[in-house]
């Protein structure tokens, strides 16, 4: 074995985020790691790179038990990470990237641009790359800027290359052209990790999988002997016995008049086709992998996003929104998916958090009405059963789960019809995971309409009174309530539509 | 998440308690501090003299240090203030003096010579808007245009000439008393508890705060993010342009070369002493106004003493670092 990870565990400030994982890859091979969101894959790999030190367990690399005390004591042992954005200087040339940190010298001590330019075309030539290297590296394509990058990787000896998303960015051409390039790394005896979740390019250019959930390794296995549905079903678990399913009313859900109709949407790379419905009163519920479009879906409904082509209708008018304030004018609520990116104001109250959608309403004469506001505030804390110790407690001081139900009331007060929520239960403990879902359901069946993006299967299938499911920016499936079951399910997803 | 305090939890919650406290507190404390030390120290400190002299040099730098909270408030920054002051200190006297407009009625000149020059500041102060808002340029880039254009366009309408003029109809706001109080240092209270208010209950100044406090979930909450952020940079103009009135109406004179010289980094050093976050989402208007005072203080303390304005500088440099410091640390 090239590298040997045995029973890594770590806990950020008492949360663990791993717990006894473990990664074997071998010389020449490409490993596959899955995991959806939080399953710990970055950890992991921070771990290994020396950016964040195990709370306990062995790293083997080379046969050498080795604990890396930073990314450059990794990268000097021949491990090479390729990020998500690549890491080079984009107004720096090609040469100069390759050679960044290690410039080659004149006898006088100053950079030897000959050396690194001869140095960096021949590099390049192995993967049959013929490019100027006096260009900067941001005059290039997304593809060959990671190229650029991995021959970096080569020419520092690496024995194991790391790439995270490496296709996320690529168009068909390009990823056949990284592709290439791992394959020569291959014959090399360099290993690769390939962090990705399209299935299909897994399935092509990776030799065995490890699948990670809740911070464990949960599957190793080579590619060949892990079905698709398998694979997807390991990183989605399937803890149905945690939840109840909550119960919901026999009527006949297809009489009900549509709410939100998506037809044939499109924006970006992202989402190419999309078409969802939700009904008056019905939990529609989005599934699909990471990275299918579902957030960026969720975008475009709300009027964050531009879209490009398609139709959206709010009870049979078109509609087509510049800004999410017009979207929140006709009665539209969105609870984003990272509420520390974009949902909470972490340094205002919970008070001030959850009437800032409100707020135009809540005014006289351009003053806010405190009394009102209070009332509210009240009300909302008392029904959603937030704890804090006061309304006027900042925001950041909640737990995620209380940051959450903050969150929702933000959008319940102010009356909405349509409510979008993505991943309404992420990163919340167990118990108020039930808690939330069943509010849901209330306000469901008081009539609201609820666009429910999830990557849980237990929750879609205790929840949702149908699910679309989306992959590769295309809704490739809709489930409704009889058909809807965790086979239905994973194989939609893993796009087996039989 | 990723940053791990190794200190015991009591020793760390002393110390963050300590941090906390001086941001909240910090700049009262040094206020308070300086006034002993100048009572003991600096002879004939209490009189009304001192008093009038303080507060008349301190109101400019308040008035304009209120807009640049507002402006900071929201996580952009104002360098054109300074230039802005200009502007409209050479428009106000080039209209009573009637060389702009063919009017011969004084009374009318003289109303139109404090409202249009402001009106002229605040259009500035609306391009400064745009260009952060809808081309996204950064503030520092974006102001630093009119902190440079600014100045010249005011030079160029003097051709660089010096305006002297005797109006005290005009001169009333630098050298008119009401009650005994200069009419400046009133301004300076009406605009600090306008700010005050604006910023605590309406509508508008919680959307300031929650845009600097995270811009993407303000949008995503039907904030107009971009008519919010245009609404502080033409307030801040508005500001400038009534500083600038009252500086040259003080001076009996108009220079563009010297009017608010200097005068955004006056204001930025009385938002950072007087505790808002430079990266946003707090406004802090009492806490200007205080850090305005120390800064003003501190300035008249070394003179007083015979340290020359030079040196006041530095200490004015040291006096941000540590107030920075502070903030950094009661933020950990």
């Amino acid at each position: 074995m090239l590298l040997s990870m045995q029973d890594i565990s770590k806990a950020f400030s008492g949360v663990s985020a791993l717990r006894s994982a473990s990664l074997e890859i071998a010389a020449g091979e490409v490993m596959a790691l899955v995991g959806q969101n939080g399953a710990g894959k970055s950890t992991l790999i921070k771990i290994l790179t020396g950016a964040y030190q195990r709370d306990s367990g062995t790293i083997l690399f080379e046969d050498e038990d080795v604990a890396f005390a930073t990314p450059g004591a990794s990268q000097a042992k021949g491990i090479a990470t390729i990020y998500q954005e690549i890491n080079l200087a984009p107004q720096r040339s090609v040469a100069e990237n390759i050679y960044l940190s290690r410039e080659p010298k004149t006898a006088l001590g100053l950079l030897d641009r000959r050396a690194m330019r001869a140095g960096a075309a021949a590099v390049l030539k192995t993967f049959n790359l013929d490019i100027d290297v006096d260009m900067p590296v941001g005059h290039f394509s997304a593809a060959t800027r990671q190229m650029i990058a991995i021959a970096r990787a080569v020419t520092q000896k690496a024995r194991l290359v790391i790439m995270d998303e490496p296709t996320s960015s690529l168009d068909e051409r390009e990823v056949d052209i990284l592709f290439q390039t791992i394959r020569t790394l291959k014959r090399n005896g360099v290993a690769v990790l390939f962090i990705g979740h399209r299935l299909d390019e897994l399935y092509e250019i990776c030799d065995r999988v490890t699948i990670m959930r809740d911070g464990q390794t949960v599957a190793h296995s080579a590619m060949a002997d892990m079905p698709k549905m398998e694979l997807v079903r390991h990183m989605l678990g399937k803890e149905l016995a945690a939840f109840q399913a909550i119960a919901r009313d026999t009527g006949d859900d297809e009489a009900k008049p549509v709410r939100l109709a998506v037809e044939g949407a499109g924006s970006g790379v992202r989402v190419r086709d999309v078409s969802v419905t939700v009904r008056e009163g019905e939990i529609s519920g989005l599934a699909g992998l990471l990275g299918s479009g579902r957030t960026e879906t969720a975008r475009i409904i709300f009027g964050v996003d531009k879209l490009e082509k398609g139709s959206i209708r709010i009870d049979g008018k078109e509609r087509r929104y510049g800004e999410p304030a017009d979207a929140i004018a006709d009665g539209i609520g969105l609870v984003s998916e990272d509420r520390k990116i974009d949902g909470i104001i972490p340094d205002m109250s919970i008070r001030e958090n959850m009437t800032l959608a409100l707020l135009p309403k809540l005014k006289k004469a351009g003053i806010v009405d405190r009394a009102r506001q209070q009332e509210i505030v009240t009300r909302y804390i008392k029904a959603l059963g937030v704890k804090c110790a006061s309304p006027d407690q900042p925001i950041k001081e909640l737990s995620g789960g209380n940051q959450q139900k903050v969150l929702l009331a933000r959008w319940l007060c102010t009356d909405p019809r349509i409510l979008i929520i993505d991943e309404p239960t992420r990163g919340i403990d167990i118990g108020a995971k039930a808690e939330i879902l069943k509010l849901l359901r209330n306000l469901a069946d008081e009539g609201l309409s609820v666009l429910m993006i999830s990557s849980e299967l237990e929750e879609l299938l205790a929840a949702a009174d149908r699910v679309t499911v989306l992959s590769d920016g295309r809704s490739v499936a809709v489930l409704k309530r009889n058909e809807l079951s965790e086979t239905a399910l994973l194989s939609a997803m893993a796009h087996q539509v039989n | 998440m990723t940053t791990i305090d190794t200190s015991a939890p009591g020793e760390r919650a002393a110390r963050l308690n300590m941090a906390q406290f001086l941001s909240r507190y910090g700049t009262f404390a040094a206020f308070i501090l300086l006034l002993l030390f100048n009572l003991i120290v600096t002879p004939n400190f209490l009189s009304w003299q001192t008093l009038n002299v303080n507060l008349t040099q301190v109101a400019t730098i308040v008035i304009v240090a209120v807009g640049m909270t507002l402006v900071i408030a929201t996580g952009g920054i104002d360098l054109s203030v300074g230039s802005l002051m200009a502007i409209a200190g050479t428009a106000a006297p080039m209209i009573f003096m009637g060389k702009l407009l063919p009017i011969e009625n004084m009374g009318i000149l003289i109303i139109l010579s404090f409202i249009l020059p402001v009106l002229l500041v605040m259009a500035f102060g609306w391009f400064n808007g745009m260009l952060v808002t809808r081309f996204s340029i950064q503030p520092i880039i974006a102001t630093l245009v009119l902190f440079i254009a600014g100045r010249g366009i005011a030079q160029v309408a003097t051709n660089g000439n010096l305006q002297v003029f005797k109006n005290p109809e005009f001169q009333f706001i630098a050298m008119g008393r009401i009650a005994g109080i200069p009419a400046q240092v009133i301004i300076m209270i009406i605009v600090a508890v306008l700010a005050h208010c604006l910023i605590r209950y309406t509508v508008i100044g919680r959307q300031i705060i929650a845009v600097g406090g995270n811009e993407k979930a303000a949008r995503l909450t039907g904030i107009p993010v971009r008519r919010v952020k245009t609404f502080v940079y033409i307030v801040s103009g508005a500001l400038a342009g009534i500083a600038g009135l009252i500086v040259v109406a003080r001076n009996s004179a108009s220079d563009a070369n010297l009017v608010g010289l200097g005068m955004e980094l006056d204001a930025i050093a009385a938002v950072a002493v007087g505790g808002s976050l430079l990266s946003g989402g707090r406004a802090n208007i009492i806490g200007t106004v205080l850090g305005a005072f120390v800064i003003q203080l501190v300035r008249y303390t070394l003179l007083a003493n015979g340290v020359p304005d030079a040196a006041a500088l530095i200490v004015k440099a040291g006096l941000i670092i540590i107030a920075v410091f502070i903030q950094q640390r009661a933020k950990g």
